[in-house]
C-alpha cells in the first residue's frame, strides 16, 4: 500500500541539515543558515531527463502515457501564453500565468479521477485542463465579463478563488460531505506558498486532521508570493508543517511531472482509504510575473530566474522521451500543431465572449424573488432607457 | 510647487510621519522592495529599513492582530491592506478587538493604529479589488473612518491619522492615485482638521456630498451643471465616522437641496445616514427630498459593466434633475 508507506516515510522528521549541504542554486543569500536545508525532493526524473525510482512512489508509465503527459504540458503552456498575449493586446484585463508550474499542475491533475473535486486558486489553468474544463471558461473573469462563470459541479472543478486561502476550508468541507456520503472520492485543495500563512489554510489543516477528511492539500511552492519570498511565510520547509497537524507531508519536485503524478496518486489513495489528509509541497518556480500587472524585476534577480530555466518541466520530459526513444520529430510537430490550433481556438473564443448586459448584475444574486433587486433593476433599466436615441 | 500625484503625496506624508516619530512603523504585504502594489510605500524600506517598513506574511488577521500588540507596546503601526476585498480576513481583529480596546480598558490604553485601504472601483480589476466597505467599519464604534480625495488631503490626512490616538481606517481612492495637484511639500498647510468636511466648490442651488473617488465625479458634474445654469456646491466629507453633519447641514441650509453620492451600495449606506440626519435638521429648509446615488444591491459586477454600477456624471446629474423637479 503506497499510501501507508508514504505516511510512515514522510512523518519521519528529516534531520536538520549539516553544513555539508549546498544551498539551493541562486537562493543562498536569502536562506537562514542551518534552518533551510537543501530541498529533499521526491524525484522520478532528473533535470537531465534520467528516470530514477523512488521506493515509496513507484510509477509505471506506458510510452503512450508519457507522450500524453508531454502533450498536456505543451498545450497548457500554450493556453497560458495565449492568455498573456490576449492581456497584452487588451483583450483581458489581467492574466495569472502558470509558466514554470505546468508539471505540478498536470502531474497532480492527471492523478485525479473525474469524481475527485478540485479547489483551485486563480492560476490552476493546467488542473482545469485535466478536469476537462473548456479553457474559455477561464477567460471570463480575467476579461471582466463575469466573476467566475461556470458550474463547479460540471467538471468537479471549483470556481477560481481570488481571496487567498479561502478555498482550503471549502475543500475540507466538501471532503467531509464525501465522508458522510460514504463515497470513495477525494478532494484536492490548491494553494500557494504565500497562502500557507493565512488563517484559513491553517484552520483547514485543523479541520482536515480533526475529521480525518479525505483531502489532499497541494501547495505549489513557486518561491514567491508577489514580492515576498518563502522565507517570509515559513522558516521550516512547508511540507514539515503537516507533522504538527498530525498528517503526513511530502515535498515533491514540482518540475517533475512523473513525480507529481505518483505522489498525488499516493496521497489520493491515502485519503480515499480513510487515512485522512496529506500535504504535498510541490517545489517549483513561477517563471513569469505574479500577474500581468506585476513587475518582478523590482524584487528578484535574473540569475535566480535563469537557474530555474534549466529545470524546465517540459524540457525535462522531452529529454526523457528522447533518451528512451519514445517520441519522434513527427510527434513533436503534431503536438506543436495542436497547440497552435488550441491557441487559435482560445483567441477566437475570447473575442467572442460577449459583454454582459448592464442589468445582468442583478441576475442570480438570489434564488427567490427579492424586492430590492427588482426595484433597483427597474430603476437601472429605466435610467438606461433614457439614453435611447441619444448619441453615445 | 510641483505636480504631485495622490500616491506620491501619501508616500510623502508617510515619510514625514516616520521622520518625525520613530515609533511609526509600516506593515503590510509587498510594501518593502516592491513599494506596495500601488507603489505608495515606494522607497521607504530603503530609507527606513526593514524593521520600520515591515514586509509581513500573507495574513491580514495576522497583520492587524500583531499591529494591536505593537500599539499596546507604544508603537504607531500603519498597516496596508492590499485591496479593499482583502480586509475581511482582518475584519474580526478590527471590529472585535482594535475598535473596542480603548473602551474596554476604561481609556487607559491608546490604540494609535492606521489601516490604509485602497478602495473603490473604476480600474477594470477582477473581483474583490473594487469594493467600498466603508460603512461596515463606520457602523463599528471606536474606529475613525476617513477617505481622502486629493493629493493635498492625502498628504495631510495620513499624517493626521497617524498622529491620532484612535484607530483610523484610512480609505484611499485607488482610481485617483495617479491624479495630480500642484503641491509645495512639505510647506503646504493642511486644508482642515481630519474630522471635518470641506466645501471644495461653492454653489447656491444644490449640495452634492461625496467622499473619496466620487468627489472628482461630483466636481465634474457641478461643472457640467453650471453650463446648464445650475450652481452646485460640492462638499468633500473626508471623515465618514465621525460624520461632519454640521458642515452638510450648513450647506443645505443655503442651497435647500442635497444629493449624496458614493460608490458603495445605496441600501443602508452613508447616504441613508445623511438623508436621515439632514431631513431631521433641515426639514423646513429642504425644497426636495434628499436623494442618493450609489452602487446597487448586487455583488460588485464584472469590470466590463462596472461603469454602469459606478455613479458617473450622468447618474449624478439625473439625480440633480430629479431634485429640481420636485
Ligand atoms: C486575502 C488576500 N490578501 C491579499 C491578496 C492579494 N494577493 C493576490 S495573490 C497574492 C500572493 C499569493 O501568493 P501565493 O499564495 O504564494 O500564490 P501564487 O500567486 O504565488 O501562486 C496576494 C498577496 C489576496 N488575493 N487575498
Amino acid at each position: 500500500m503506497t499510501g501507508r508507506r508514504a505516511v510512515e516515510k514522510s512523518t519521519t522528521p528529516t534531520p536538520a541539515s549539516g553544513s555539508t549541504k549546498r544551498a539551493p542554486q541562486g537562493r543562498g543569500t536569502r536562506r537562514t543558515p542551518g534552518l533551510d536545508d537543501e530541498p529533499e525532493l521526491i524525484q522520478l526524473l532528473t533535470p537531465a531527463g534520467e528516470r530514477i525510482d523512488h521506493p515509496d512512489y513507484p510509477l509505471e508509465v506506458t510510452p503512450q502515457e508519457a507522450r500524453s503527459l508531454y502533450r498536456d504540458l505543451v498545450l497548457v503552456r500554450r493556453v497560458d501564453a495565449e492568455g498573456t498575449a490576449l492581456q497584452r493586446q487588451g483583450e483581458l484585463g489581467l492574466w495569472a500565468s502558470l509558466l514554470g508550474q505546468e508539471a505540478a499542475q498536470i502531474g497532480s491533475g492527471r492523478a485525479l479521477r473525474p469524481d475527485d473535486f478540485a479547489f483551485p486558486t486563480y492560476r490552476e489553468h493546467g488542473v482545469a485542463w485535466c478536469k476537462g474544463v473548456p479553457p474559455v471558461n477561464l477567460l471570463g473573469m480575467f476579461r471582466g465579463v463575469n466573476n467566475g462563470g461556470w458550474d463547479p459541479n460540471e467538471n468537479n472543478f471549483n470556481l477560481y478563488t481570488i481571496v487567498i486561502g479561502s478555498q482550503a476550508l471549502h475543500a475540507v468541507g466538501y471532503a467531509m460531505g464525501i465522508q458522510r456520503d460514504g463515497a470513495d472520492s477525494a478532494v484536492i485543495a490548491y494553494f500557494g506558498d504565500g497562502a500557507s500563512s493565512q488563517g484559513d489554510v491553517l484552520e483547514s489543516f485543523v479541520f482536515g486532521a480533526s475529521y480525518n477528511a479525505p483531502v489532499v492539500f497541494f501547495c505549489q511552492n513557486n518561491q514567491w508570493a508577489i514580492s515576498e519570498p518563502v522565507e517570509r511565510q515559513f522558516r521550516v520547509p512547508l511540507y514539515k508543517r503537516a507533522a504538527g497537524f498530525g498528517f503526513p507531508g511530502v515535498r515533491v519536485d514540482g518540475n517533475d511531472v512523473l513525480a507529481c503524478l505518483a505522489v498525488t496518486r499516493a496521497a489520493l489513495a491515502h485519503a480515499r482509504s480513510g487515512q485522512g489528509p496529506m500535504l504535498i509541497e510541490a517545489y517549483t518556480y513561477r517563471m513569469g510575473a505574479h500577474t500581468t500587472s506585476d513587475d518582478p524585476t523590482k524584487y528578484r534577480s535574473d540569475e535566480e530566474v535563469e537557474s530555474w530555466r534549466e529545470k524546465d518541466p517540459i524540457q525535462r520530459l522531452r529529454a526523457y522521451l528522447d533518451k528512451q526513444d519514445l517520441a519522434d520529430a513527427e510527434f513533436y510537430a503534431e503536438v506543436d500543431r495542436e497547440a497552435d490550433e488550441l491557441a487559435a481556438q482560445i483567441r477566437a473564443a475570447c473575442l467572442a465572449l460577449p459583454d454582459p448586459s448592464p442589468t445582468s448584475m442583478f441576475d442570480h444574486v438570489y434564488a427567490d424573488a427579492h424586492a430590492q433587486i427588482t426595484e433597483e433593476r427597474a430603476f437601472l433599466a429605466d435610467y438606461l432607457a433614457g439614453f435611447d436615441g441619444q448619441e453615445g | 510647487m510641483a505636480q504631485v500625484t495622490l500616491a506620491k503625496a501619501i508616500n510623502a506624508g508617510l515619510r514625514r510621519a516616520m521622520e518625525q516619530d520613530p515609533k511609526v512603523l509600516l506593515m503590510g504585504e509587498d510594501i518593502g522592495k516592491l513599494g506596495g502594489v500601488f507603489r505608495v510605500t515606494e522607497g521607504l524600506q530603503k530609507d527606513f529599513g526593514p524593521d520600520r517598513v515591515i514586509d509581513t506574511p500573507l495574513a491580514e488577521s495576522g497583520i492587524i492582530g500583531t499591529a494591536l500588540g505593537l500599539a499596546l507596546r507604544g508603537y504607531r503601526p500603519v498597516c496596508e491592506i492590499q485591496f479593499d476585498g482583502f480586509v475581511f480576513p482582518a475584519f474580526d481583529q478590527i471590529t472585535t478587538q482594535v475598535a473596542k480596546f480603548r473602551a474596554r480598558s476604561l481609556g487607559t490604553v491608546r490604540m494609535p493604529m492606521v489601516i490604509r485601504i485602497p478602495f473603490g472601483g473604476g480600474i477594470g480589476a477582477v473581483e474583490h479589488h473594487s469594493e467600498s466597505p466603508e460603512t461596515l467599519f463606520a457602523h463599528t464604534a471606536g474606529l475613525r473612518v476617513m477617505a481622502c480625495s486629493n493629493p493635498l488631503d492625502g498628504y495631510w490626512m495620513i499624517q493626521q491619522a497617524i498622529a491620532s490616538d484612535d484607530p483610523v481606517i484610512f480609505f484611499e481612492p485607488k482610481r485617483r492615485y495617479w491624479e495630480k495637484a500642484e503641491l509645495d511639500l512639505p510647506a503646504t498647510e493642511p486644508a482642515a482638521p481630519f474630522d471635518r468636511a470641506r466645501i471644495v466648490r461653492p454653489g447656491t442651488d444644490l449640495t452634492l456630498a461625496a467622499h473619496g473617488p466620487m468627489v472628482r465625479t461630483c466636481l465634474d458634474a457641478a461643472k457640467a451643471a453650471e453650463a446648464e445654469g445650475r450652481s452646485l456646491e460640492v462638499v468633500d466629507l473626508r471623515s465618514i465616522s465621525p460624520l461632519d453633519t454640521d458642515a452638510v447641514a450648513e450647506s443645505v441650509g443655503r442651497t435647500g437641496r442635497l444629493v449624496v453620492v458614493h460608490e458603495a451600495p445605496v441600501f443602508l449606506g452613508l447616504g441613508a445616514e445623511l438623508a436621515a440626519k439632514i431631513t431631521e435638521r433641515c426639514f423646513y429648509r429642504l425644497e426636495s427630498p434628499v436623494l442618493r446615488v450609489g452602487g446597487f444591491h448586487t455583488p460588485y459586477p464584472p469590470s466590463r459593466i462596472e461603469e454602469v454600477y459606478l455613479p458617473d456624471l450622468d447618474r449624478v446629474l439625473e439625480a440633480v434633475d430629479r431634485a429640481f423637479a420636485f
